[in-house]
């Protein structure tokens, strides 16, 4: 029986010719990612186990991106733990606010990642970077503090859920319409421990932001990561952005699959999932009642480039509703010049929206865009929990950056 | 010894909410543990309690502070059954004793009382007398649970010279 994408990547790192679901194996780390909030309490550990130094000063990153700007003075001193950890070890790749960018959206930006990496991250969301062909996953700050002493960890090797996309996919529809639709048919849970291996003609038809938003979300389904194969839309990608050598993985013909999952790109709507599960997946159409107090349009699923200009295009020349709030957020300092450059921030600005640093604050209800009881948000984040963006009695449900611009003008769940 | 019994899909923001991830110290976690689903649970827990739960219990965020809270709140074990992936992983890192067996969960409801050992995977319903067996831990975690934690285990295991290898 032959070997998927992330079996392979397993594979090579483990120095292991083969490895087979449920085996457990040691590997070894390109990089090893923290945020000022799992970062504080890893260093802890990470004294506590009497270790002195990183393992590669080069391949452990931090940024700190969920409360800051410090929102308070608690925020403040976790951001200290991180900058002063990050002095000390002379980890190059610290990122501090003015130069920083929400993590995910970061670091494949900047070249840190390539294709045929295995990385592990003490964020959930780490498995955003398998829009390369990396092997990314989310820990915890203990693991983040063991793989930054030792740089290895261990992992079971994960089965596989096999996505093949037909057809291509016609804008507007974008990456969350398909990461939406892809966990709406799994479940929150229908991917628990397996990579979600994509692939097919229909591959070709998704932009790198869009492979981006879809694999960021595979931990919504419960995957372990989440893999699209090395192709052209790869490569000039990667080329000028990166200086280490990439490999790029191809599944065995004979790989091993749970579960086949086949989405004709043709048949896609614009997608809203309701509170308080991601999965719990309807067509916008079905949606024209819910009214909105806030739109949020950022974070590491969808605050990039192609999502800051296809809410432009709702929002030029027109203005957000009265009794609506509208967050832009672009994801890095280099996607906010960008938009800066093309004009794009004006047009937000023109529509009443509020145009902010890179932060991941609202996405969690950390800072920024809380919500008060009974308010509803329209969202480009990831989770829409109980919760998740303030009182306990409000709503997020969510959505592509075109259907929240789009949301934000009507005052309503509303197409683009 | 009381249990808590909730159902599918318990996420990390219930457990532990963001707006209190700008501390890291387990007593103040403990203390707002579970309250956006079950608003007096840290008043209510007491040592030893059992927290049962349905399917993907830990869903969502990577943040060790939810098995951090729970641990906190002494509870002596938490039953699912099933666990997301990067909160199973997070437990058995922290120390969190944590036990999947479907037919316990459904075995049991609010007001039993439940027995469990976490060293056999015995669960014992004694208001039904119904006993159930959990899915033994595979036998690698098992070793990083006998070291302690995480960070125990690997210290041991370079003492011994045992780092470095490939396949456990």
């Amino acid at each position: 029986m032959g070997m998927t994408m992330t079996q392979k990547i397993l594979a090579a790192h483990a120095g292991l010719k083969r490895v087979t679901a449920g085996q457990f194996i040691e590997a070894k780390l390109d990089i090893v990612l923290g945020n000022d909030i799992t970062g504080p309490p890893a260093i802890k550990e990470f004294e506590k186990m009497g270790a002195s130094n990183v393992f590669d000063a080069n391949k452990v990153v931090l940024v700190p991106d969920h409360f800051t700007p410090n929102k308070d003075i608690k925020a403040a001193e976790q951001c200290k733990i991180l900058r002063e950890f990050a002095a000390s070890q002379g980890i190059v790749n610290y990122f501090e606010v003015g130069e920083m960018g929400i993590e995910h959206a970061l670091l494949p930006e900047k070249g840190l990642v390539v294709a045929g990496d295995a990385i592990i991250g003490a964020d959930s969301h780490t498995c955003t970077y398998g829009a390369l062909g990396t092997f990314s996953t989310g820990v915890g700050s203990t693991d983040m503090a063991a793989g930054m002493a030792t740089g290895r960890t261990w992992f079971k090797v994960p089965g596989a859920v096999r996505v093949v996309f037909m057809g291509a996919l016609a804008r507007p529809l974008c990456g969350k319409d398909v990461a939406l639709h892809l966990i709406g048919v799994l479940g929150v849970d229908g991917a628990r421990y397996l990579s979600l291996e994509c692939g097919g003609p229909g591959v070709a038809s998704l932009s790198m932001d869009d492979r981006f938003t879809v694999a960021n979300m595979a931990v919504e389904c419960g995957a372990k990561n989440a893999l699209f194969p090395v192709d052209d839309t790869t490569k000039a990608y990667l080329t000028g952005r990166v200086t280490r050598p990439w490999t790029a993985y191809i599944p065995d013909a004979d790989a091993l699959y749970e579960q086949t999952i086949v989405v004709d790109l043709r048949a896609l709507k614009p997608l809203v999932a309701c509170p308080h599960l991601p999965s719990r997946v309807r067509p916008v159409s079905e949606l024209s009642h819910v009214s909105v107090s806030q739109v949020v349009i950022g974070s590491c699923t969808n605050g990039r480039l192609e999502d800051m200009r296809a809410a432009a295009e709702i929002l030029r020349g027109r203005r957000v509703r009265d009794g609506v709030r509208c967050l832009v957020i672009p994801a890095s300092q280099e996607i906010y010049l960008q938009s800066l450059r093309e004009g794009l921030l004006e047009v937000f600005v023109e529509a009443g929206a509020a145009v902010s640093t890179p932060t991941c604050g609202p996405c969690l209800g950390g800072h920024m865009g809380i919500l008060d009881e009974g308010e509803v948000c329209v969202a480009t984040t990831n989770r829409n929990f109980v919760g998740r963006m303030g009182h306990v009695k409000s709503e997020v449900y969510l959505a592509g950056p075109a259907v929240a611009a789009a949301s934000a003008v009507a005052g309503y769940i509303a197409a683009p | 010894m009381s249990i808590f019994v909730y159902g599918d899909n318990v996420d990390t923001d219930v457990i532990i909410p963001a707006r209190y991830l700008v501390h890291s110290d387990p007593e103040f976690l403990a203390a707002h543990c579970m309250e956006d689903i079950d608003v007096d649970f840290a008043e209510r827990v007491a040592p030893g309690d059992i927290v049962v739960a349905g399917q993907n219990f830990g869903c969502g965020s990577s943040r060790e502070h939810a098995p951090l809270a729970l641990r906190a709140c002494r509870v002596s074990c938490v039953l699912a059954k099933s666990f997301a992936r990067i909160f199973y992983r997070n437990a058995i890192n922290i120390g969190l004793p944590i036990l999947e067996c479907p037919e316990a969960v459904d075995g049991i409801a609010p007001g039993d009382e439940v027995t469990v050992d976490i060293t056999t995977g015995r669960i014992e319903n004694r208001t039904t007398g119904r006993v159930f067996a959990a899915r033994p831990l595979p036998p690698f975690v098992q070793g990083i649970i006998d070291a302690g934690g995480l960070l125990s285990w690997i210290v041991r295991s370079e003492e011994a010279g045992l780092t470095g290898g490939n396949a456990i």
